[in-house]
């Protein structure tokens, strides 16, 4: 483990502290004294509550990461981006139809995308944002859908892009209207819902809330499990 | 990428490898189990619970992290708080911005009522956007809400409370339909039928997901409707005491975290919607939730004179990462060991069968590290054992864990760990609290005009919370809670705003000498280190 205990400089906002290295930026954060209050989430990868940008000395390069999963390297000029003022249009979902025209109207600056692919390069979970851009202003709500799915909306394709479109917010818009007016309804849900409203489980389930815990218990280990054939 | 030690510790484990395979362990007798259990596991350990000295469960016991937010004083002297100048008047005050939140504030805006929502960090940030695996809800012709209500509570040890699992199962079709037409993209096949999987405990396949970003994709959807219709959110203000008049609920004061000032908000309702408790680090366990996770609404309603049930238990998973260090304590799926992949110590050996129950796996991984100090420690001094991985594609055909567990494989080449060729460190970490305050099956408190919803109110799961259940009471409560807030709030006018119950809680804590400097709810964990904290300076 010796190598890395290593201390390394890292500048935070300019600030110059040492860290031990492998830390990431927001355990480096908290090591250099630093106390939360935005600019942290869930701590593993799934809120974007932590878009960080930095920099190395002598580098043009700006580059970009989630701070609770981006390990600090000697030399980072970093700061983490507390907020993002971001577009957002106010739509009725049940109104409005999966089409092109439907984004267009709602987020016009879809059209000035470029294709410079900044917001693909900058995106912190991979995603080829520019790929789906470009489906969104073809009209291909699904396609849009598909490829934006794994977005945790950090904000950092936003804060880059040099046409002044919100990605993410068309993105989660395309996928709401994939799930509701492109996908087949489940309608053995619907089915279930019904009978369970016209009280055909009614009686059973007073009975299992009447019952002893003893009785409870037999029915518990008596009960049949549906065989898992997908493992093996 | 490995540290040197811990590769010199692979190598080891690679040496046995092809002889572990072979090799044979059988289950624990139910004594060994017990004994098991009874010397490692952090629930059975003594001095882990205490009897609490005051408030309405007093004389029971319950984990010594939550005595001790309930033994202390007020962030507020009620003396001093001005009550005079109220900043919010409005029908239904909701407490959390998670997937309990998000639903509530959507239903009770749909009956009319005119809502707040205040959270602690960002609109969004809770345990729900980090939920992977699925959500629970019999809607198959093979399935039934019985058997639903029968895996729930033979799960929870049979001790949850009927009315509310009624009310989980009853509702959990209506609640699929509901995100469904919301626009959560579920995984469906193409006649739009729900793909569904078997979870832990689960008699029939009734896990419904969106990818692994299942609890993401739904808190994302509610997010943007929040959004749509205008409701609104005060963000990065947590709740830090209720109001109350003549034992009812009247609204709340909220702690603005960036200009330290108090907010006052008067409600005709209020629904606490605060989360679970990850972060109290039950006896210094790591945690898979999120930042906020600080059982703040356990606090504040314990304080106004409503009891929790089942808080002498904490959900731990066996295994959470303890390597590398970005990701220590989220959770590595148990369909790892499900496929075959053995857990094994520092000198290459095994130590456990690897699909004993969840607590049964936890004590073993504890006490191998713990008492026999054969676990491996990493650069940032955590220790764990090794999960062998490579096993999978060795027994299943190359290639299987990238089809089977396509994230968990990303999660880890993120770092530069290929768990198809290399093992993946692992420790147990706290999960889910179980239990919390007491509520009905119309998600109301015994405090009028308040009402709970999500991982804040306990009964439903009993002592042990099946996967793909949280998801569901989340929405299900939360809907409830929304709806009958609502319903109530045009009832009713506004109370009179008092602090008198933190006075008398206050009187009683004085009088079995609880220290001053005890305060809470604690809000946000503290990460900084010691000698930060011992140089501060408070201007």
């Amino acid at each position: 483990m010796s190598e890395e205990k290593k201390m390394i400089p890292i500048y935070i906002t300019g600030k110059k502290y040492l860290v031990p290295n492998g830390l990431t930026i927001m355990k480096a954060m908290e090591y250099s004294g630093y106390r939360y209050i935005r600019g942290c989430g869930c701590r593993g990868g799934f809120c974007g509550g932590c878009a960080t940008v930095y920099r190395f000395k002598n580098d043009y390069k700006l580059q970009s990461g989630l701070a609770c999963q981006t390990v600090v390297e000697e030399n980072m000029y970093l700061v983490q981006i507390p907020f993002f003022p971001a577009n957002k249009a106010s739509y009725d979902l049940k109104e409005i139809k999966p089409t092109g025209g439907t984004l267009l109207k709602l987020y016009p600056e879809l059209a000035r995308c470029v294709s410079c692919n900044t917001c693909t390069k900058v995106c912190p979970q991979d995603i080829e944002v520019m790929d789906y851009m470009q489906a969104a202003l073809k009209g291909d709500i699904s396609g849009a859908a598909d490829i934006s799915f794994d977005c945790i909306m950090c904000g950092l394709c936003a804060a880059r892009c040099p046409a002044e479109i919100v990605q993410y917010n068309i993105a989660i818009l395309c996928r709401r209207l994939y799930g509701k007016h492109l996908a087949q309804k489940a309608e053995h849900v619907r089915k279930r819902a019904s009978e369970i409203i016209e009280g055909k489980f009614d009686k059973e389930l007073s009975d299992l809330m009447k019952s002893d815990k003893d009785d409870i218990r037999k029915m518990y280990n008596k009960r049949d499990i549906e065989p898992d054939e997908t493992e093996g | 990428m490995y540290s040197q030690d811990m590769i010199e510790s692979i190598n080891r484990l690679e040496a046995t490898r092809s002889k572990r395979i072979k090799q044979e362990l059988t289950l624990l007798t139910s004594e060994e189990k017990y004994d098991l259990l009874n010397k490692f596991h952090p629930d059975y350990k003594k001095g882990t619970l205490r009897e609490l000295k005051i408030g309405p469960n007093k004389g029971e016991k319950v984990i010594n992290e939550i005595a001790n937010l309930f033994e202390a004083y007020s962030l507020i002297d009620p003396d001093k708080v001005d009550l005079s100048n109220i900043d919010h008047d409005v029908d239904v005050l909701i407490i959390g911005g998670g997937g309990a939140g998000a639903s509530a504030a959507l239903i009770a805006q749909e009956n009319g009522a005119n809502v707040l929502v205040a959270t602690k960090l960002r609109f969004g940030d809770s345990n729900t956007m980090m939920a992977q695996g699925g959500i629970q809800a019999a809607d198959k012709p093979n399935d039934s809400p019985p058997r639903h209500y029968l895996d729930v509570i033979g799960g929870g040890g049979f001790d949850n409370t009927p009315e509310l699992v009624n009310a989980l199962v009853r509702d959990a079709p209506e609640a699929i339909i509901w995100l469904e037409n919301l626009g959560v993209m579920f995984d469906k096949e193409s006649d739009g039928t729900m793909i569904t999987i078997h979870g832990g405990g689960t008699s029939r396949k009734r896990m419904h997901s969106a990818r692994d970003y299942t609890g993401g994709e739904i808190l994302k959807t509610l997010r943007d409707e929040v959004k749509n219709r205008d409701i609104d959110v005060i963000e990065f203000s947590p709740a830090i005491e209720l109001l109350t008049s003549e034992g009812k609920c009247t609204g709340a004061i909220l702690y603005n975290l960036e200009t330290d000032e108090y907010i006052i908000v008067r409600a005709k309702t209020t629904i606490l919607a605060t989360g679970g408790a990850g972060r109290l680090h039950v006896q210094d366990f790591p945690t898979s939730n999120h930042y906020g996770a600080t059982a703040d609404g356990l606090v504040i309603a314990y304080r106004a004179g409503n009891p929790v049930i089942f808080m002498d238990n904490i959900q731990y998973h066996p295994t959470g990462a303890a390597y590398p260090e970005q990701i220590v304590g989220l959770l590595v799926t148990e369909k790892c060991r499900g496929l075959g992949a053995q857990l094994v110590n520092n000198d290459g050996n095994r130590f456990i069968y690897e699909l004993e129950t969840r607590d049964v796996e936890s004590a073993a991984i504890i006490k191998e590290c713990i008492e026999r100090n054969k676990g491996i420690e990493t650069p940032t001094g955590m220790v764990g054992v090794w999960l062998d991985t490579p096993m999978i594609d060795i027994i299943h055909g190359e290639g299987t864990i990238q089809k089977k567990l396509p994230a968990m494989y990303r999660q880890y080449q993120r770092f530069d760990i290929d768990m198809s060729k290399e093992p993946l460190l692992v420790y147990p970490t706290q999960h889910f609290q179980n239990g919390g305050i007491t509520v009905n099956e119309k998600a109301e408190t015994k405090i009028k005009n308040l009402y709970g919803a999500g991982e804040v109110e306990g009964g439903v799961h009993g002592r042990n919370r099946l996967m793909g259940n949280s998801l569901l009471e989340c929405i299900v409560f939360g809907r409830r809670a929304g709806k009958n807030a609502a319903i109530k709030a045009k009832k009713i006018g506004y109370g009179e705003l008092t602090l008198q119950h933190i006075k008398r809680y206050h009187m009683e804590l004085r009088k079995v000498n609880i220290d001053k400097a005890n305060i809470s709810p604690m809000l946000l964990p503290d990460y900084r280190r010691r000698v930060s904290l011992a140089r501060m300076i408070d201007v």
